[in-house]
């Protein structure tokens, strides 16, 4: 979305609104101003406001008790787990990723168009199936368990689905293609000829590596971490599918408050706490250069 | 790396990510209701799944929030991609911020910012609130695919239709749309299917009046595997994976052209 717009070196006339232009400029901009940056910061309101009985909000009392509440053990080692599980997934995808992307973004000309898409698909792909898939293959009698059983490498099936380590992996199912995609964007961008520079001045294959391949995409792994982080803190559904403890994400802890503990401006403090950290983290990405990155991988993914 | 590690290490990647949904697509065809051991080439859960009310009802639901939500973000998001590269306008930064932030924004976030939003209207969650919520959410990915269809866009056909008396929605119409047309299908397409696949956002911004499809299923499979549920999912992949493709091919038009 930072394209210039029009044509360079031409002083350019004054703005002048026209219906068309009013709609055309206007239009999706009140649109977002009503229904994305009203509601974000009525949520951080809501973070302030009391518990009320109809409505559920009272916005006649306001405190900072919710955010007291945030420094309790309850939700400390909910934070802690989350952010240990998404972080974790994190880095898994991005150690699987790269590599992976590597080899897409290197592919025979060719052959690159359908193996891209084919690593499209699943991101398309609705998560919660792709996580409720994964029951077939972590099952006492699922696929993993048969092979094993089968090999004669175990000899009772290993206890794997309803565990912490089934929530891991749904992440990391889930959520992989969110990481794959901008890395391959960063990783085509990629100049050959720059590594073949720095092995013929003398750097070994892991300086090569380090000094020149990964400062150059760590803009495509910045956006990949924020597309996998952020969503993996929320996504409640996948401990609900697969078992694990109930508040291991952050998404389970507030969906909780709203749902059944009805306590919304708990619930909204913990969700201030997300956006906080999203705010975070989008100005490293922003720092590192991984706006044109994220953008390229949207488009990518289309 | 050697040739052969790469295609073995690519492989396994792919087999990874496709090989849940291949077993899920495979056991929708199995004829036993309680194990995994294949028993043999059926079709009767898809028969089940024409039988069952609830179940076509949410699809209906479903297939209707995301075509009409799918049409407004196209319009909305069209106009704006067309705004951010055509125009300097004041707030254009603005726009591109806050569309970014949905873009980027968790789920979760996005959800509960809409409930909050909705009660406090004192709007009843249905059928409405859903369509505000998805048409939300589209806007940006619309923006998005058409933007990149226009970078590069020459201008000059716009102003040359206007020199020629065409006004500026009659250039749009006639000049600039026909030619972002892959683009904003493409756009359609993908909202279609991030409607048709939200589960958080559903979840939160629709009531029990109006149920979806991705909900309906959230509910079925917290009760473990069931084969019609493996059926039902198989549609809603065979889904996904037509728009998708569909998309993709009309989006590679451009390549070409």
């Amino acid at each position: 979305m930072n394209a210039a717009p029009g044509r360079r070196g031409r002083a350019r006339p004054a703005f002048r609104l026209t219906p068309f232009r009013l709609a055309a400029c206007y239009g999706a901009f009140a649109w977002m101003i009503l229904l994305v940056a009203l509601p974000h910061l009525l949520l951080a309101a809501a973070s302030l406001a009391a518990r009320g009985d109809p409505g559920y909000l009272d916005f006649s009392r306001l405190s900072l008790d919710a955010y007291a509440r945030l420094l309790s053990p309850e939700f400390a080692t909910v934070f802690a787990s989350s952010t240990a599980l998404a972080g974790g997934a994190t880095l898994i995808c991005l150690l699987l990723g790269y590599p992976f992307a590597w080899i897409l973004a290197r592919a025979p000309r060719k052959w690159r168009g359908f193996l891209l898409l084919l690593t499209i698909l699943p991101f398309w792909t609705n998560s919660l199936i792709r996580t409720y898939a994964l029951i077939a293959l972590l099952g006492a009698k699922g696929l993993i368990n048969a092979a094993l059983l089968g090999l004669g490498l175990i000899s009772a099936p290993l206890e794997l689905l309803y565990t912490d380590f089934a929530v891991f992996l749904g992440l990391t199912y889930t959520l992989l293609p969110f990481m794959i995609l901008p890395l391959y964007g960063s990783i085509e961008k990629l100049d050959p000829r720059l590594a073949e520079a720095a092995r013929d001045l003398g750097a070994g294959r892991t300086a090569t590596f380090l000094r020149v391949s990964l400062p150059l995409t760590l803009p495509g792994v910045a956006a990949g971490c924020m597309f996998v982080f952020l969503p993996a803190m929320g996504m409640f559904y996948i401990p609900d599918v697969l078992g694990g403890a109930r508040t291991l994400l952050l998404g389970s802890f507030i969906k909780a408050q709203f749902l059944t503990a009805r306590d919304w401006p708990f619930g909204a403090a913990a969700s201030v706490t997300l956006m906080l950290l999203m705010a975070v983290l989008y100005a490293f990405f922003v720092r590192s250069g991984g706006l044109g990155a994220a953008h390229g991988a949207r488009r990518r993914a289309a | 790396m050697s040739r052969l590690l790469k295609a073995f290490y690519a492989a396994a990647v792919y087999l990874f990510l496709y090989l849940p949904l291949a077993v899920l697509v495979v056991f929708s065809f199995n004829d036993s209701r309680l194990t995994l051991a294949w028993k043999g080439f059926t079709l009767s859960w898809y028969v089940k799944l024409l039988h069952n009310r609830t179940l076509l009802d949410a699809a209906l639901n479903s297939l209707t929030v995301a075509a009409l939500s799918a049409c407004a973000a196209t319009v909305a998001g069209t106009l704006a991609a067309v705004a951010l590269s055509r125009w300097r306008f004041p707030g254009r930064k603005s726009l591109s911020a806050v569309m970014y932030v949905v873009m980027m924004s968790p789920d979760i976030v996005m959800a509960l910012s809409l409930l909050v939003l909705f009660v406090s209207l004192g709007l009843p969650l249905g059928f409405g609130t859903l369509l505000l919520a998805h048409v939300t959410f589209c806007i940006p990915f619309v923006t998005v695919t058409v933007l990149s269809r226009l970078s590069g866009f020459d201008w000059g056909l716009m102003e040359a239709a206007m020199d020629l008396g065409a006004s500026e929605s009659q250039a749009f119409w006639r000049v600039i749309l026909p030619l972002a047309a892959p683009a904003v299908a493409a756009g359609w397409l993908m909202s279609f299917t991030l409607s048709l696949d939200d589960v958080i956002i559903s979840f939160f911004t629709t009531g029990p009046t109006y149920e979806v499809l991705p909900l309906r299923i959230y509910s079925m499979v917290r009760l473990g595997v069931k084969p019609e549920v493996n059926a039902l999912c198989t549609v809603m992949i065979g889904l996904t994976l037509a728009a998708v493709a569909v998309s993709h091919l009309l989006l590679r038009e451009r390549r070409r052209a």
